[in-house]
């Protein structure tokens, strides 16, 4: 038998229940048109410590692009669900990285980019692969990063196997063009996963092109002074210097190299942490005819060049870093509007068959295979006259190549 | 075996070095080996001079070299008042307490410049950056002389003023004997701030000696902060003499190091002796025995 039971409402009550109801209504339309939720990205870098500048720029790109698809209406496979930033800050410690990629995924996150040094990319990544979640890798040169069979891991730059690759057929062209002027050389790499593992790679290929090593040294970072290995480069006497690390132990290698005026066919560099339009225009003295391969945007590209103006009209280096992590976020956005869903497995089924065009880069259609996009290539560059200036592949080259580089008199 | 006109480059390369970690390590000297404060703000404040240096010269044009009475200045004010406002009052007067107030400033300073300057790498560029001057296989830079004679200099200036002044009398009162000093009416707060102020003055001398050579960012500081107290370790507490020798040990182990052992595995030299000091003598070099 049904029991019912009234519950006695005063007339007052029903009024301010009323007026509530209108306000609410009226104040909180979103609620009535039931807003879509947001996407949660967790973006991981290392914002403080020693490669601090670099983690910055990252996150500034990838909020950037965050701005710019939510401006542009959101996912709208989603209804316009907007894109939201969680910020994490590895502080370039392993273990915080992880730390943040936990912190985050309770929080709901739906992927993650980062980390900016691979031995933290290494580590979140494989973190991330617990909870299935994508994680796109926007700067982290290790290809140990896409070997490991983890289904979550993008990168859609290049790693630095096909950076050295790509680098040493221009470097080969170079050389056989200025009679083979280069036959020996000297590697100084960072002690770390990025600049250890270029110098591996540099120092069996770099034979084939008939280049023997004379030596190879690494160094800490920070390092205090480098006037002994510009010592020892110069009782050994290569024809090339090549140099993998990161920015503070790159300037002030260069640096030291010019005070100490090593005279050298070329310094030649992969992946130069250091060489960006602050060091060439602030040194231009010692940067002239320094080369690098390296991440670089489309030059021809007009999304490129008025990114690059939005963000140098506020003073700010318009970096690898920037634009690699800008791209990263516009990759995820395209697979959010294939897959018509944050879910996990529609998400990474998206990301696996994605054929995003980075519009910012000189890169074919996106093709993943074991998480690396096959479409990445890095671009060779010069510094000639307080500028950088593309010099292979002849495609994008903007300047000859000067090489061998006058000798100091 | 190394050509000996090589070693010979790499002892020089060693000496112009252990000058620039004697500036470092002089102020560290005054702060730890005579008032026994372990200032672990040291290389965070040697930071804010070195960036202080930077932006003279950015929005003045002032050369690093001619910033140096300014620097030095405001750097002897800044730790002054640092001391006065912050690590007395909160310390109160507890070594304990130094430390970790020290530590805590290490990181508020740290994280503030960061937020103020960014990460980026800052370099300042003088028209005498790249002079050097030639003997046998070694090309020393002019900046890297000047540095190296100049810590010499702040050296001998610093033991006269110690020896000699009123206040450096005061300072070494102090020292020795803080109860003793207090009775014969030596305002000791007062001497603390006033030596730790000098201390934080000669990281202002180091930054506009660094800068011509250096770069600077947040993090830039703590490169130089264990290499400085393994030298006021190594060469006593509170001798400038000692941290003078002891920095240039420091400079030709490490650069000697490097050239026999590779650039890595030299850095063990300075660990070395650090362990070999505290052995065999742990007053240091030129240390008064307790």
């Amino acid at each position: 038998m049904d029991q019912q039971r009234s519950i006695p409402i005063s007339r007052r009550a029903v009024l301010a229940g009323g007026t509530a109801l209108a306000t609410g209504a009226l104040a909180s339309p979103a609620i009535v048109r039931a807003q879509p939720a947001p996407v949660k990205v967790g973006l991981i870098h290392p914002v403080t410590g020693f490669v601090a500048y670099n983690g910055q720029q990252s996150r500034l790109g990838a909020t950037m692009a965050i701005d710019d698809v939510n401006k542009a209406g959101g996912v709208k496979a989603m209804g316009g669900a907007k894109l939201e930033a969680l910020l994490g800050d590895s502080q370039s410690k392993v273990e915080v990285g992880v730390s943040e990629v936990e912190k985050m995924h309770e929080q709901g996150v739906a992927a993650y980019i980062g980390c900016f040094q691979s031995p933290v990319g290494i580590a979140a990544s494989q973190a991330a692969a617990k909870y299935n979640t994508p994680f796109l890798i926007d700067v982290g040169a290790s290809d140990l990063l896409v070997t490991r069979g983890l289904k979550n891991v993008f990168r859609l730059k290049p790693g630095f196997g096909v950076c050295v690759d790509q680098g040493m057929a221009a470097l080969d062209t170079l050389n056989k063009g200025a009679n083979n002027v280069a036959k020996s050389a000297v590697i100084v790499h960072e002690s770390g996963e990025f600049g250890t593992g270029t110098a591996k790679l540099l120092s069996g290929k770099l034979p084939s092109i008939g280049i023997q090593v004379k030596e190879v040294i690494s160094h800490d970072n920070p390092t205090r002074n480098f006037d002994n290995i510009a010592l020892r480069i110069r009782s050994v006497a290569p024809d090339l210097v090549m140099m993998s690390n990161y920015q503070n132990e790159y300037v002030l290698l260069a640096r030291t190299l010019f005070q100490q005026k090593v005279n050298l066919a070329g310094f030649y560099s992969f992946l130069g942490g250091g060489f960006n339009y602050k060091f060439v225009k602030e040194m231009p003295d010692v940067s002239q005819y320094m080369m690098d391969t390296n991440h670089w945007f489309n030059p021809k590209s007009e999304k490129a060049q008025a990114l690059k103006k939005r963000v140098e009209a506020t003073k700010v280096l318009f970096t690898y870093e920037l634009y690699l992590s800008y791209s990263v976020v516009m990759l995820l956005a395209d697979a959010l509007e294939h897959a018509g869903s944050a879910d996990n497995e529609k998400l990474l089924a998206a990301l696996s068959a994605s054929t995003f065009k980075a519009e910012l880069m000189p890169y074919g259609p996106t093709r993943f295979v074991n998480g690396q996009n096959q479409g990445g290539r890095a671009m060779t560059l010069q510094s000639l006259k307080g500028d950088i200036e593309v010099i292979a592949p002849a495609e994008f080259a903007s300047a000859k190549a000067v090489f061998p580089r006058p000798k100091f008199t | 075996m190394l050509d000996p006109g090589i070693l010979f480059a790499g002892v020089l390369n060693g000496l112009l070095a252990g000058g620039i970690y004697v500036l470092v390590a002089v102020g560290l000297t005054l702060i730890y080996g005579v008032l026994h404060i372990i200032n672990f703000a040291h290389g965070s404040l040697l930071m804010l001079a070195m960036y202080a240096v930077f932006f003279l010269w950015r929005l003045s044009g002032l050369d690093p070299y001619a910033a140096l009475p300014i620097v030095i200045g405001a750097a002897f004010v800044f730790g002054y008042l640092l001391y006065r406002l912050v690590i007395g009052r909160l310390s109160h007067g507890r070594d304990e307490n130094i430390l970790l107030i020290t530590l805590g400033v290490s990181i508020v300073v740290d994280n503030v410049a960061l937020l103020l300057f960014g990460g980026d790498t800052q370099t300042v560029t003088t028209p005498y950056a790249s002079a050097f001057v030639r003997l046998g296989d070694a090309f020393l830079p002019l900046p890297k002389i000047i540095s190296f004679v100049a810590a010499l200099l702040v050296c001998a200036v610093l033991g006269v003023f110690l020896a000699r002044s009123d206040t450096g009398k005061a300072i070494r009162a102090v020292a020795r004997e803080r109860q003793g000093a207090r009775l014969v009416g030596i305002d000791v707060d007062n001497i603390f701030a006033l030596s730790y102020g000098i201390g934080i003055a000669c990281l202002g001398a180091a930054a506009c000696l660094l800068m011509p050579t250096y770069y600077v960012t947040p993090s830039s500081g703590h490169a130089f902060v264990l290499v400085a107290f393994t030298i006021v370790v190594l060469g006593g507490m509170g001798s400038f003499a000692g941290a003078a020798i002891g920095g240039l040990i420091i400079g030709v182990v490490e650069s000697l190091g490097g050239l026999l052992l590779g650039e890595q595995l030299g850095q063990i030299g300075i660990s070395a002796i650090f362990i070999l000091i505290l052995l065999l003598k742990p007053s240091g070099l030129f240390g008064a025995r307790q």
